[in-house]
């Protein structure tokens, strides 16, 4: 089994971002990566999801700022600017699935927040 | 009566409230192994991701002697006695055994190592947590129910995580092949390894004594520093043994349909059990049977007689349901792998009856479906497996169930709803119990509501079934305090951005506490999060309060330095301030701490609160005046400064009836007369304009304040969210007459209730930013990047415009494509 090496190749396209413990639940945060702005959420349940920061309705780097919940279970977050509800899990526009923001791989690792968005 | 309870889990927890709740006389005595007071086992993973044990413990009722950290050794029959593992003799009249069970760890050599657990408690969590700390890879053995629970834990402690099981697909309980191979690709995609047809050879150790891989029979070997045992429970009857009592062939403590042992002084409940000839591993069978119990200790006759084993969940992410048979002589498959959903229908031979059905990835079937077990189908089955399609509730007999957790039928509820009167979900959950626990009975709870002729269109938001008023009486009659606990007792899910900022500004109205504090911070919006006004580019807006637009030339000089040093956009609003603009969350803080520190508060301008009471300059200065327009717009603002509500709030104080301050476009507005004031409220500007209605004339000042104080509390109790005082009162039954009354005459009997609200308000201000600044912990959240704290955004940038800054803005096509 090829377990390390594949540990060894991921491990290159992760970038650490913050502790765990830097992420309130129930609310994202933006981090940079290189030039990137992804917007990371954790929520209730402890799970985290990663999406691009940019809101293509007001054109504004504000997505980590919205308010996390679900929509009919799917975590969602909605747009500080104009309230458009985007799924954490796939990144579309639940309002207007036309839309959809990118959505980036997160874990956890020693209690460190990881994005991968090679 | 001397009861005398061994063990303390979510089952003896059940039995004791209920024992108390039906007022039993005697005496109750609960041992429990674990070292602290029963907890919700089912939400134990919750513990992980940020729940206290707090959060988790139930509440022991008063008047029971608990003794935690203490285990039963033994029972003697004859004498009627336990004995504790510390030598202690208890007597009983009554004995339930309430012991659980024990998770299954199959004989793998290797498994004691130090780096494998079970997971079952608070303590084995603890233990988990510890051991990943220093682990890149956890493997679970068993991908069951729980055992994906724990991948799940594993993958959020942040291992490579790997899931072994021996059959030849996911979670054989509840779903068959088809259905697992879906739930394969789902847990795949987050990343989790899965092992299915696969056993385990052995657990091997590395140099430093401790978990290092496990080895499948292949010879294969899975790197692994923590190895969690999943692989079934086994019910705990060794106390039952070591006292003779009958004991099932497979273990499992038997039971009659009273839940009452071979003894007739003894019973069993829970886990434990082997009623009614199998035992339960799901929580609410156990708390059937602890009612049960119950009612037999209190000399009733209740019996249980088996239960719906049907479950859904929701784990990583996927739902995955199951009810009635998992097999059939019939059945309609819908299979969609690219979308990852799975649904089976199992009918009759002659395709008239549903049997059961599994599904994976969407569990609209399980909610509408289940209570059609054993009935005949309600429509085509092709179409019953989108879900819902043809069938709705009253198509249902009244005998069917409705809630499976709680065992209540549509006709229990339908009774309910009529002989009660009851117009919501709510009062369905207080009455009947149902939609109490799993809560996915409530849509169907709600339907039965329509058809019984309720109108149920008040609804706030698919979380919760209430308007905001009666939300709002909730949290202030229960003294609620977090939107965990409200959602939990009174909604599902977990919200969204249309009930979470409602609550936030119920509970501020309340007085529960600063918006930013603990679990309140996350319910605000971006305006309230950060305590100010968000603005196109992402930058947001700095507006200190100027409590009736009177100013000091050296206050006014600190806001032009603060701009100026800044950089900030200033203009004077209509409401009496100015505004600063194009400030970064990061330069936030400073720019508060200078204003702080000269004298200035929040201006609230980011709020659902009261902004400003205009003024003109009255009687002081005004050669028409005829009362201190500008005394008393200042007396108001600082007393309402603060007051969260459903919308803004804006008010207007003019000296004389020539009204330079437009206060009849106001929510209250207040007009100078020779004999006092006069009055309006219901104003409003916007987009439907409308001219406030004279509430009262010629008040004193201290009738005024009190009448407003009344008016406001009323306003924020009743209305809907968002809805300016002006729809309000279009809205209210009986009008400005009846406002009147409740307010002015006290028709409801509610002014002194008012009052005291308003009291609390005024007593509990304090200023969101001044505690802001104040307070590390909040600061934390004013940066624009987590891991670059010093970083500005660098998507914001200005041009000049007449000699000060203006946004430029990110051509919007350009990032779209
Ligand atoms: C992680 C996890 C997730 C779960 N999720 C779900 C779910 O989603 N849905 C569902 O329906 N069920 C779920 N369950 C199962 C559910 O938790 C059990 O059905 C429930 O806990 C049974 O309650 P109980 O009180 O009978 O037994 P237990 O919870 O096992 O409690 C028994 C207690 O008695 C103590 N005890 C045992 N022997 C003695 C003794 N001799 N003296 C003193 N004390 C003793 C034990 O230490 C224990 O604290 C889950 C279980 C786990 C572990
Ligand atoms: S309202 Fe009347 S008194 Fe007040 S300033 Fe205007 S004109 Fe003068
Ligand atoms: S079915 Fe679970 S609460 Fe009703």
């Amino acid at each position: 089994m090829t377990i390390l090496n594949e540990t060894a190749t991921r491990t290159d396209r992760w970038t650490p971002v913050c502790s765990y413990t830097d992420l309130l639940p129930e609310r994202g945060a933006a981090v940079l990566v290189g030039t990137m702005q992804v917007a990371v959420f954790r929520t209730f349940d402890g799970a985290l999801y990663a999406l691009g920061n940019f809101d293509p309705f007001s054109g504004a780097y504000v997505l980590s700022r919205g308010i996390v919940g679900t929509r009919g279970g799917e975590p969602t977050v909605a747009s500080p600017m104009h309230k458009q509800v985007f799924s954490l899990v796939t990144g579309v526009c639940v309002d207007d699935p036309g839309v959809a923001v990118p959505t980036y791989p997160i874990r956890v690792t020693d209690g460190t927040v990881e994005v991968s968005v090679a | 009566m001397r009861l005398v309870v061994a063990g303390h889990g979510p089952t003896a927890h059940r039995l004791i409230e209920t024992l108390v709740e039906r007022g039993f006389d005697g005496t109750i005595t609960v041992f429990g192994e674990e070292p602290r007071p029963a907890y919700d086992r089912v939400a134990l993973t919750s513990y992980l991701s940020g729940k206290s044990v707090d959060d988790l413990t139930y509440r022991v009722p008063d008047g029971v002697s608990l003794r935690t950290g203490v285990k039963v050794v033994s029972v003697d029959r004859a004498a009627r006695t336990v004995t504790t593992d510390a030598g202690y003799t208890e007597p009983y009249d009554v004995l339930v055994l309430a012991t659980g069970s024990a998770p299954f760890v199959p004989p793998v050599p290797g498994k004691d190592l130090p780096g494998c657990f079970v997971y079952r408690t608070i303590d084995d969590l603890d233990a988990i947590r510890e051991a990943s700390r220093d682990a890149r890879a956890g493997v679970v053995i068993g991908g069951g129910l729980l055992g994906l629970e724990a991948a799940d834990a594993l993958r959020g402690l942040g291992l490579e995580t790997h899931v072994v099981e021996m059959s030849g697909w996911l979670m054989p309980r509840q779903v068959d092949e088809g259905g697992g191979s879906v739930l394969r690709n789902h847990i795949e995609a987050l990343g989790l390894t899965v092992h299915t047809g696969a056993g385990v050879r052995s657990i091997e150790a590395g140099p430093d004594g401790r978990v290092a891989a496990l080895v499948r029979p292949d010879g294969e070997a899975v790197d692994a520093q923590v190895v969690v045992f999943s692989a079934g429970v086994r019910p705990r009857d060794e106390l039952a043994r070591g006292c003779g009592l009958e004991v099932g062939e497979r273990g499992g403590i038997v039971v009659d349909e009273g839940m009452r042992t071979s003894d007739e002084h003894i019973y069993a409940v829970g886990e434990c059990a082997l009623a009614a000839g199998m035992v339960y591993g799901l929580v609410a069978p156990c708390f059937a049977q602890a009612e049960v119990a119950a009612d037999r200790i209190l000399r009733g006759s209740a019996a249980f007689t088996g239960a719906d084993m049907s479950t859904k969940l929701k784990l990583l992410g996927v739902e995955v349901a199951q009810f009635g048979a998992m097999s059939g002589a019939l059945d309609v498959t819908y299979m969609d792998p690219v979308a990852g959903v799975y649904k089976r229908l199992f009918v009759s031979d002659d395709a008239t009856t549903l049997l059961g059905g599994i599904c994976v990835g969407d569990a609209g079937p399980y909610n509408t479906l289940r209570p059609f077990v054993g009935r005949p189908l309600p429509g085509a089955p092709s179409d019953l497996l989108f879900a819902g399609a043809g069938t709705t509730s009253t198509d249902l007999p009244d005998d069917a169930q409705v809630c499976s957790c709680n065992n209540v039928t549509k006709g229990k509820i339908c009774a309910a709803i009529a002989d009660k009167g009851l117009t919501d979900v709510q009062g369905i959950k207080d009455c009947t119990r149902a939609g109490t626990t799993c809560g996915s009975c409530v849509p169907m709870l709600k339907q039965i509501l329509v058809k019984s002729g309720v109108d149920v269109g008040k609804a706030l938001c698919e979380h919760f079934a209430h308007s905001r008023a009666e939300l709002f009486d909730i949290v202030s009659v229960r003294g609620i305090t977090t939107f965990s606990q409200l959602i939990a007792e009174h909604g599902t899910g977990r919200g969204c951005d249309i009930c979470k900022p409602v609550v936030a500004s119920i509970l501020a109205s309340l007085g529960r506490g600063h918006i930013l504090d603990g679990e309140q911070a996350t319910l605000q919006d971006t305006n309230d999060h950060f305590l100010a006004n968000i603005q196109k580019n992402g930058t947001y807006s700095v507006v200190p309060r100027i409590p009736g637009g009177e100013i000091t030339p050296d206050k006014l000089i600190v806001i032009g330095e603060v701009a100026r040093d800044f950089g900030l956009y200033t203009k004077i609003t209509g409401g009496q301030r100015i505004d600063l603009l194009g400030a970064r969350v990061e330069q936030l803080p400073a720019i508060w701490r200078r204003l702080v520190d000269a004298g200035f508060e929040s201006g609230h301008a980011y709020g659902k609160a009261l902004r400003t009471v205009k003024s003109c300059v009255g009687s002081t200065w005004c050669r028409y005046g005829v009362q201190d327009s500008v005394g008393l717009a200042i007396a108001l603002e600082l007393r309402y400064r603060g007051l969260r509500s459903p919308h803004k709030l804006k008010s207007g104080i003019s000296g004389c009836a020539r009204e330079c301050a437009e206060a009849r476009s106001k929510d209250f507005g207040v007009i100078a007369t020779e004999q006092g004031w006069n009055l309006y409220v219901g104003g409003n500007g916007g987009f439907t304009p409308r001219h406030a209605d004279l509430l009262a004339a010629d008040l004193s000042t201290d009738d005024l304040v009190r009448t407003i104080d009344r008016f406001l509390m009323f306003y924020i109790r009743t209305a809907d969210r968002l809805q300016r005082t002006a729809a309000w009162l279009e809205g209210l039954d009986g009008g400005l007459g009846y406002l009147r009354e409740v307010i002015m005459e006290d028709s409801l009997g509610i002014c002194a209730d008012l009052d005291a609200q308003m009291e609390r308000h005024v007593a509990t201000y304090v200023d969101e930013w001044r505690a802001a600044i104040e307070d590390p912990d909040k600061l934390r959240r004013f940066v624009s990047f987590v891991n670059a704290p010093g970083i500005p955004d660098p998507s914001i940038s200005f041009e000049t415009e007449r000699d000060q800054i203006k946004p430029v803005l990110i051509p919007l096509e350009a990032v779209r494509s």
